[in-house]
Formats: C-alpha cells, sequence, structure tokens
C-alpha cells in the first residue's frame, strides 16, 4: 500500500513538473502569416493588389488587416501589427470601413473611435482621428467625411442623434461637424452635397428612415430626403442614381434596396423606385449591382442567403448570381462584396459564425471560383491598391 | 522570467515530497464537520454519501487568502473561474468543462436561481460567513433530498456559519474590517444568540465598498526581444458598494430540525469593461438587488420514514445603464420572481436499504425588459443499498418538466425530459480506507429566459442542452496516531462527458449582454486528483498541505466542416492545479497558496491569433490570533498575487497585479 501512495505522489509530482516548465512568458507581437502562389496569373496590372479589413468580434480587439499581394502572388494575414508592433493593442477592436485616398489608407476602427491613418503602400502609421463611435467614411477635394453614430448630446439624452465629421486628410485634424440623423452609416458626396444614409439602429423598433443632405460648403443639414427604415449602404452609379440599402427591421418589413434620382422639375434627389430585392452588401461596376443578403428565418431556422446583380439602367435583377460553379454553399455568411472594376473578379467573403477565421473568396466574372484564403475574424471590408508611380 | 519559473519549480517540489514520507486520514477539518454535522442533522449518518464532496470548511477557508466564494472554489479539481477582474467582477463558474449552466450552486440548501442568464456570480458571495463549500460532481450522492438537487451536473454547496454554543454561552458576537488594495473597505459584523434550549438565532451584515481601481499591464515584444510597447494603466469604472443582510433563526426538534432564513443583498457597481485599443474606461453600470426567503423542515416521523420540505421566495432586481456618451444609451431594468416547494419523503426498507420520492415544484417569472414565465416540475425517485458498510450503491430517476408562457412573441415548447443517475462505491480491503467509485449521469439543461426570449439573440426553439457523464476513480486516506505524518487523503478521477446541443454564451463588448453560439457537441475527457497531507512537527509546528491537479481535453465535436473541429472549447485549459501549504506554531499562521491555468485559447480555433498563456498567481497570508479575558482578536495580513504578474483570465479584461489586504476581527 506504501508503495501504491508513492506511486501516486511520484505521478501528480511529475505532472506539476510538466506544468511547472510551461510558464508565461514575454507576450511576442503577432506576426502576419503568408500563403504563396495562390492566384495563378495576375489579370489586374493596374492593382496592386488588395487590403481586407477584419472587423474582430466586440471586445475581442481583434481588428486585423490583410492583404492579397497580387504582385508578388501571396497573401498575407494580419499585416497591422508586424508593421507597426509599437502601437499598444494594435489596430483596435471592430473595424469597420477602409479606404484608400491618395497615398493614404484609412481604416475606420468602430470600437476604438478612431480613424487609422496609414500609409497605403507600406501599411505604417501615420497617425489617427479620434472620432466616437465612427462607421464610415468617404473623401471630397483633400477632406475626409466620417459618420458617426454619435453627436454632440444635445438636450434630450434620448435622442442620440449622429454626425459627420470632416477632417483634413493633409493635417489629420477635425475640421468641421455636423448634425445629421439618427446613427449614420455609409455617406457619399455627390454635387457638393453629401449624402448620408441614416439607421436609427439605437432607436429600435423607431427606425430612422431618411438620407440627410448636408452641404459641404457651409457643413449643415440642408434637408432629410424620406426613404425607407433603417438604412445601411449609398452608393451612386455613373448615372448618378443613388443606391440606398435598407436592413428592414429583422421582422416584418424586409430588406429592400432604393433608387434616387434627381426630380426633373426641383433638380432634388428624391426617391425615384423601390426595388423589393434584399440587400446586405452591394457593389456598384460599369452598369452592373453587384449584391447578396443574409436573412434569417424564424420558420426554417435557417439564414437564407441570396445573390444578385441589377443592372442599374433598368432596376432588373439580370441574374440570381454570380456564383455558377454550385460553390455557393461552401458560404455561410456573405459579409463583404467588391469588385474589381479592371477584371471583373468578386471577392466575397464569409464571416462564418463571426466567432473564428473567415474567408475570402475570388470568383472571376464567368461565376467560377478562382481561388479561396483564409482571413482573420469576420472579413469585411476591402480596398483596392492601385500601383503607384514610381 | 526565467527566475520566477525556476522558483515555481522549487515551491511545487518542496510540496509535494512531504507526502511521501508518511501516511494519513480523511484530515482534522473534515472530522470536525462531521461533529458539527451531526448536531444539526441528527441522522446524517445514516443517508452517509457514496461518493463524498470535495470540501474546503473553516480553518482551510480561512487560510485562503480569497475573498469570495469564487476566489475559494478555485483550489477545487475539475473546476474552471471565469474572472472578469477586480472586486466587482463577474465571476463564473465551470464544472468538467460543461459550462456554468449545468453547475447548480445552493445555499444553505436551496438553489440560487437566476432564470434569466442561468449564472450564478460566485463574486457576490462573501466568504465572511461560510463555514463550509462542498463539491459534488454529477449530484450529491444522497437520496434525502430535494428533486432539483438531482437536476445539475455538478453542485456547490455553500452553507453559513451554524451557532455553536458551549455549555453556558447564550450568545456570541463577532466584528471584523478588512481593507487594503482597490480602496477597500469591508466591514462585517455577525450575532447569535442562544433563544431557548433547542432555537437559536443568527444575524449577519456586512458591507463592501471599493474603488475597483488597480494598476494592470499590457506588453508585447519584437521577435528579437525588443520592448514594442509595455504600458501600465489604471482600471475604472470597476467600483462596487454592497450590502448584505442575513438573518436565521433555527431549531432542533426530536429527530429533525427546522430553519427560516432571510437573505438581502444590495449593490451599486461600474463594469470595468473590455480594454481594447484606444479605450481605457467604460460606462456602464449596474444595480442589483437580490432578496429571498427560505424554509427548510426535515424529521423523522418514525424510525423508517423521514421527510424534508424546502421552500424559497426569491426576488431579483436588476438595473442596467449604459452612460457611455460614444455609445447606445441603454437604461433597463429586469425584475426576476421566484417560488418554489420541495417535498421529499425517504423510507427505509430494510437498515441497508432506503428509498425516496421527491416532487418540486417551482415557478419563474421575468418581468420589465423582457417578460416571461414558467412552471418547472421535478419529480424524482432513488434508492441506495449498502453491503457491510463496504459496498454502496444508489440509483435516481429525475422527470423534469417545463411549462413556458412568454409575453408578445412565440412561446417556447414545453418541454418534458427523464434522466437517470447510478452511483457505486466499493472498499476491497476492510482493513484500509481505499475506496473506488463509480457513476454515470444523464441530465439536461433548459435554455434561459435569455436564449429564449432576449431581444434579437434570443430563440424560443432552442432545444434543451444535454450532458452525459461516466466518472470512476478512488480515494485512499490514513490517520497514523504517532508519527511525523498526521493524515493523509489521496483521490483521483478519471471522467468522460459528452455534451450535446450546448448553448455557450459569448461575452460581447458590453459584458451583461451575451452572443448566443450553438457550439452544438462536446467530447470531455479528464482526470482530477487531489492530496492533502498534515505533519505534525517538533515545536507545536503544525503543517498542512493540499495540492489539487486537473486535466481536461475538451474538444468541439460539431462537424468535420468547422475550421475548430477537434479543437479545445474556448477558456478550457489542458493543465490546471492549485497548492496551499499551511504552517502553525502557537498562535501565529502563515499560508501559501498558488494557482495555475495553463495554456488555453480564447476562441474556438486553436491558433496563434486566439492563444492565451499560462498563468499562476501566488498569495501569502500571515495570522496571529491573541486572547485578552474572553475576547479572541486575529489580526491578518495578506498579499495576493506576490509575483505581480500581469493576466487576464478573460481576453482584454485585465486582473489585478500585486494587492494587499489587512484584516482585523474581535469574537466575544
Amino acid at each position: 500500500m506504501r508503495a501504491f501512495v508513492r506511486h501516486i505522489i511520484w505521478g501528480v509530482m511529475l505532472s506539476a513538473l510538466a506544468l511547472a516548465s510551461s510558464c508565461r512568458e514575454d507576450e511576442v507581437v503577432v506576426l502576419s502569416e503568408r500563403e504563396e502562389s495562390l492566384f495563378g496569373e495576375n489579370t489586374s496590372p493596374s492593382y496592386a493588389g488588395l487590403y481586407l479589413l477584419n472587423e474582430g468580434n466586440m471586445g475581442s480587439n481583434k481588428c486585423t488587416l490583410d492583404f492579397a499581394d497580387f504582385e508578388n502572388n501571396c497573401y498575407v494575414r494580419n499585416l497591422y501589427a508586424e508593421r507597426n508592433p509599437n502601437v499598444i493593442k494594435e489596430l483596435g477592436d471592430v473595424g469597420n470601413d477602409i479606404e484608400i485616398y491618395g497615398s493614404k489608407m484609412y481604416a475606420v476602427i468602430n470600437c476604438s473611435h478612431k480613424v487609422e491613418v496609414l500609409d497605403a503602400r507600406t501599411c505604417r502609421r501615420i497617425g489617427q482621428v479620434d472620432i466616437p463611435n465612427c462607421r464610415y467614411i468617404t473623401f471630397d477635394k483633400g477632406y475626409a467625411y466620417v459618420s458617426s453614430y454619435v453627436g454632440p448630446v444635445g438636450i434630450d439624452p434620448n435622442a442620440q442623434l449622429g454626425a459627420v465629421f470632416q477632417v483634413d486628410t493633409a493635417t489629420l485634424e477635425i475640421t468641421a461637424e455636423v448634425t445629421v440623423g439618427y446613427q449614420p452609416d455609409e455617406l457619399l458626396v455627390q454635387d457638393g452635397l453629401l449624402y448620408v444614409a441614416n439607421s436609427g439602429g439605437y432607436r429600435k423598433p423607431d427606425y430612422d428612415y431618411t438620407v440627410s443632405v448636408v452641404d459641404i460648403a457651409t457643413m449643415t443639414q440642408i434637408r432629410k430626403i424620406p426613404v425607407g427604415i433603417n438604412l445601411h449602404h449609398i452608393r451612386a452609379d455613373r448615372y448618378g442614381k443613388l443606391w440606398v440599402s435598407s436592413r428592414g427591421d429583422e421582422r416584418s418589413v424586409p430588406s429592400r434596396l432604393f433608387v434616387l434620382e434627381k426630380d426633373g422639375r426641383t433638380g432634388r434627389m428624391e426617391v425615384s423606385d423601390t426595388l423589393d430585392i434584399p440587400c446586405s452588401e452591394m457593389d456598384i461596376c460599369g452598369d452592373s449591382l453587384y449584391l447578396c443578403s443574409v436573412a434569417w428565418s424564424d420558420v426554417t431556422q435557417e439564414n437564407s442567403v441570396t445573390y444578385g446583380i441589377i443592372d442599374v439602367r433598368t432596376g432588373e435583377l439580370l441574374s440570381n448570381g454570380f456564383i455558377q460553379d454550385g460553390t455557393e454553399g461552401d458560404i455561410e455568411i456573405p459579409y463583404g462584396l467588391k469588385v474589381n472594376p479592371e477584371n471583373g473578379d468578386i471577392y466575397v467573403t464569409d464571416a462564418k459564425n463571426y466567432v473564428s477565421s473567415g474567408n475570402l473568396h475570388c470568383y472571376g466574372r464567368d461565376g467560377k471560383r478562382k481561388w479561396s484564403v483564409r482571413t482573420g475574424d469576420i472579413p469585411a471590408h476591402m480596398v483596392l491598391l492601385s500601383k503607384m508611380e514610381k | 522570467m526565467e527566475r520566477r519559473c525556476r522558483w515555481f519549480s522549487f515551491v511545487v517540489c518542496a510540496v509535494l515530497p512531504f507526502g511521501a514520507w508518511g501516511q494519513a486520514n480523511a484530515g482534522a477539518s473534515s472530522l470536525d464537520s462531521i461533529q458539527t454535522l451531526g448536531e444539526v442533522m441528527v441522522t446524517a449518518n445514516r443517508y452517509s454519501e457514496v461518493i463524498p464532496s470535495q470540501k474546503l470548511t473553516g480553518k482551510e477557508l480561512k487560510a485562503l487568502n480569497s475573498f469570495s466564494v469564487a476566489d475559494a472554489i478555485r483550489y477545487f479539481s475539475g473546476l474552471q473561474i471565469k474572472d472578469y477582474g477586480g472586486v466587482g467582477g463577474l465571476k463564473t463558474v465551470n464544472l468538467r468543462s460543461m459550462g456554468t449552466n449545468h453547475m447548480g450552486v445552493y445555499y444553505n440548501g436551496i438553489q440560487l436561481g437566476n432564470a434569466q442568464n442561468g449564472q450564478v456570480d460566485l463574486g457576490k458571495f462573501s466568504l465572511e460567513n461560510i463555514e463550509e463549500i462542498s463539491l459534488y460532481n454529477g449530484q450529491k450522492s444522497e437520496i434525502f433530498q430535494s428533486a432539483r438537487e438531482f437536476g445539475s451536473a455538478g453542485s456547490i454547496y455553500l452553507t453559513t456559519r451554524r451557532p455553536k454554543f458551549k455549555p453556558g454561552e447564550t450568545s456570541h458576537l463577532k466584528a471584523s474590517l478588512k481593507t487594503g488594495s482597490f480602496d477597500l473597505i469591508n466591514p462585517s459584523v455577525l450575532f447569535e444568540y442562544k433563544l431557548s434550549e433547542t432555537v437559536s438565532m443568527t444575524f449577519n451584515s456586512e458591507w463592501v465598498n471599493s474603488s475597483g481601481k488597480y494598476k494592470f499591464r499590457y506588453k508585447r515584444v519584437t521577435p528579437s526581444g525588443e520592448v514594442a510597447y509595455d504600458t501600465t494603466a489604471t482600471r475604472q469604472n470597476g467600483d462596487i458598494d454592497a450590502v448584505r443582510f442575513e438573518g436565521g433563526l433555527q431549531g432542533y426538534l426530536t429527530n429533525g430540525f427546522w430553519k427560516a432564513y432571510v437573505y438581502h443583498y444590495t449593490s451599486e457597481r461600474g463594469i470595468p469593461g473590455a480594454i481594447v485599443n484606444n479605450v481605457w474606461r467604460n460606462g456602464e453600470r449596474v444595480w442589483d438587488r437580490n432578496s429571498f426567503v427560505q424554509g427548510v423542515y426535515q424529521q423523522d416521523i418514525t424510525r423508517k420514514y423521514g421527510i424534508k420540505v424546502n421552500a424559497k421566495y426569491a426576488f431579483d432586481y436588476t438595473h442596467y445603464m449604459n452612460n457611455d456618451d460614444k455609445l447606445m444609451r441603454v437604461d433597463n431594468q429586469y425584475k426576476q420572481r421566484e417560488a418554489y416547494i420541495s417535498v421529499a419523503n425517504k423510507y427505509s426498507i430494510l437498515d441497508n436499504w432506503d428509498v425516496s420520492v421527491a416532487y418540486d415544484m417551482q415557478w419563474n417569472g421575468l418581468s420589465e425588459y423582457m417578460s416571461a414565465s414558467r412552471y418547472t416540475h421535478w419529480i424524482s425517485a432513488a434508492t441506495a443499498f449498502s453491503l457491510a458498510d463496504r459496498l454502496k450503491m444508489q440509483a435516481s430517476v429525475l422527470a423534469t418538466l417545463v411549462d413556458e408562457t412568454a409575453d408578445g412573441q412565440a412561446k417556447s415548447p414545453n418541454k418534458s425530459k427523464v434522466t437517470p443517475a447510478v452511483f457505486l462505491s466499493y472498499q476491497p480491503l476492510k482493513k484500509y480506507n481505499w475506496v473506488w467509485r463509480a457513476f454515470y449521469k444523464q441530465i439536461y439543461r433548459m435554455p434561459t429566459f435569455n436564449d429564449l426570449y432576449y431581444a434579437d439573440m434570443g430563440n424560443a426553439v432552442l432545444k434543451p442542452e444535454s450532458a452525459t457523464q461516466y466518472n470512476v476513480g478512488f480515494t485512499y486516506a490514513v490517520a497514523p496516531k504517532k508519527g511525523f505524518l498526521s493524515g493523509f487523503h489521496v483521490g483521483a478521477d478519471a471522467y468522460y462527458n459528452l455534451v450535446n446541443d450546448k448553448i455557450i454564451a459569448y461575452p460581447k463588448g458590453q459584458q451583461f449582454r451575451w452572443t448566443m453560439l450553438n457550439l452544438g457537441k462536446v467530447d470531455i475527457r479528464g482526470v482530477d486528483v487531489q492530496a492533502t497531507a498534515t505533519f505534525r512537527l517538533p515545536y507545536e509546528i503544525n503543517l498542512m498541505a493540499k495540492v489539487q491537479y486537473t486535466y481536461q481535453e475538451a474538444i468541439d465535436i460539431t462537424s468535420p466542416r468547422d475550421n475548430y473541429y477537434r479543437n479545445q472549447i474556448p477558456y478550457i485549459p489542458w493543465h490546471s492545479g492549485s497548492a496551499i501549504l499551511g504552517l502553525t506554531y502557537k498562535d501565529w499562521g502563515l499560508n501559501y497558496s498558488f494557482v495555475y491555468v495553463g495554456e488555453r485559447y480564447n476562441q474556438q480555433e486553436n491558433i496563434e491569433y486566439n492563444y492565451v498563456q499560462p498563468w499562476y498567481t501566488s498569495d501569502l497570508s500571515l495570522v496571529k490570533t491573541f486572547r485578552i479575558k474572553s475576547v479572541d482578536l486575529k489580526v491578518t495580513a495578506e498579499v495576493n498575487n506576490l509575483l505581480n504578474q500581469a493576466y487576464d483570465v478573460v481576453l482584454n479584461y485585465p486582473m489585478p497585479m500585486r494587492n494587499y489586504r489587512l484584516g482585523i476581527a474581535i469574537e466575544l
């Protein structure tokens, strides 16, 4: 019996020693990972590559930046931390938009309340602009315009109106601020006017239903166009029409797509068409509007995923999908969509269950999958990097 | 770093060999508890448990530098604590990787409920008046209990101090004050009064106030070893202000007892939130009020028949507010009510063969922000059989019926489940206290109100989550009458659990909210080992050593399509363990405790981005007692996280670094 006890003791001791050997060490900056020879022949000579911003789950601080390098035929995951090791707690929490303007790239980091400004080519940090609860970004004449869910605190604390901040891209200083509708999302500039899609997401079920129009010269909101509830994206086609997506209320009002056109008489933007097509994400390229949608159904207990291409001239749904090789089933939650205007390649991201690595798929114009690659958590927002003049 | 590791190895090695030098028993402390139990539960011995619990009692509990129940149960094997840090931070417990919701927490014999989210914040329960904490895997393997007690995959029993009067004594008064880091002020008072030979009362109250401010540090180095960043900041909005009142009245009957209990807790706290890039503070606040009254009556009516009645009414109020200008304003209130009654009956067919039947009914109501209610019925039947006190067997079956209603939305379907459990223990050699044990249990946990109905996340058609447990193990104990070793006890168990339709809660930016994930299927295999040794040393020096080790492999086997298929589930370390060393000399006591949690992942995929390093803390305390006439005075000084380790238990929720506590207690 004594020997038996001794055996047990030794067992416990050895396992404890095994523990002791696995000690805590200094945390090393997580470096980037590369996947080589993924893309095959480069059919997009004017672009150096594609940046992909992974949102990361809220509170996880796992917003990361990936780069599909067309020139070197490789995919690089998690570039930011390696290029900017001195930034405390890395890129941040929940990336929500990414754009390139001039030589700078702007990443809008929602829950870190900042716009991160990087050198577009090297990915090295130039600076940051602190904007609370920032959402989307657009540019015009040397200025960036950033939408924010929360504007200045008003008299009624329950009515949290949103704002758009104007940032000088040369100095990275905020130069003006304008209060718009509730929880504004995407925005764009056309003919000196800023159009902002208001969601009102904090006011559920009393969503906002308007597009705010801001006069850039005076930075004042001049009117609000009634469109539909819970607006999200706003994009312009090459004919000057605006395409606005509504998320609906995820219950009785479905997601829809609205078209805004200049009224011939007043010269003001008004809703000219409502398409009963659900739209979560969209991108316009030439005369085609590519879209995808995910809608949960309480009845089937499943997500219903749809894809489509709309002719922006007619507003007709040309096709029920741009994926033609039967690989739609590989995508659980399409979450980001981008079209390469040069070769017509379509980039679709899959966010899966939001708390694990996603995928980036590239489809050719013919609807056949060209390549797929693993990304960070919640791959969402993409921007193409033009080849810079050397 | 290097030095820290070596130091640790030294400590571990220093603790363990002691056990190898001799022999031992169940330990003096558990003997004490049986004696006190004997007073309260007159018949306790006859329904002895098939598989005893892991226990922390009186002296051992005092020896740990623990503030709350959550701190103390880190020393149990098989348990993992999720700790969001600080005095007011949420602390929940997960037994053998099956998830918080499979755990039943019992306060003086009746379960603490939270129908809304199924989680009991053990950080709220002070150790001040806790006399005993027991952990049972499977269930308390005793048949004379309420039906609901058969209904968890594991149970923690918290027992408050029971009044014990020496002849001639009629009252006890104890007052204590703790203070230390985080601007902590924690006074408490306990009063016990003997009303008659059979009836006594207790009253206990406590106030906890802390700014919750502590330094934390995040550091990264480059692969070449240069510092990339190294920042130290102060945790903000982690303050707490809480008051607790408890009152009890207890009496003894012929072959029985009764007890009535009132509990009220009220608190205001800040929720410190995740530390992410560019965000160093947070504006969430929570006000809680938890109140309950409960009563128990137990008596052996005849030599063969005994009855036990439990009843409880609880009211919980939560007010949650987010004041951050940068975020959505939230101002929600939740009210939960719970009414519970249980009747358990036991009948002895033979001296060594008992049967029991119990019926419990509970009503839960949730109102204000969400509105839902449910009736739950539990019916249990159990039997226990023993042979020559060496072979003990027990089998039970539990039927659970849930009847749901929800206002303004689709109600969840009614549910009914029948689940069995079998417990067995065998002592092969009469001469040696060497006991083999095994159990099998199947159990379901019902989805919580949040799982079912919470705005945008709730899913009314959720199925109950099932857990099947298999366990086999042994214990060995000796207690030499003389010599160096005064007691030795070792226990080891190997287990296999299978969780199906697992529903897991994932923290989002706002700590109070969860993203529901249906993780599907989890395969859990593990080993728990505990050993305790007590020594008689020269010069009146006594030494107690206790070590505990847990190995767990909990893998997600939901679907081979997932890129985390067969990966370890989040926040479950493969290795974890703890060690306690207690040295006493006359009026002095010196205690050292150590907790280790090995490497793990903070998300489902076991990839570099989700990797979390091991953490381990060393705590030290020094106690001196004085006796001045009839007054006992006790002074305690504690250092926690002695090695000043900067670590997160939950990603981006930094834990306190080295901190101190001073305590003084007077008893008369």
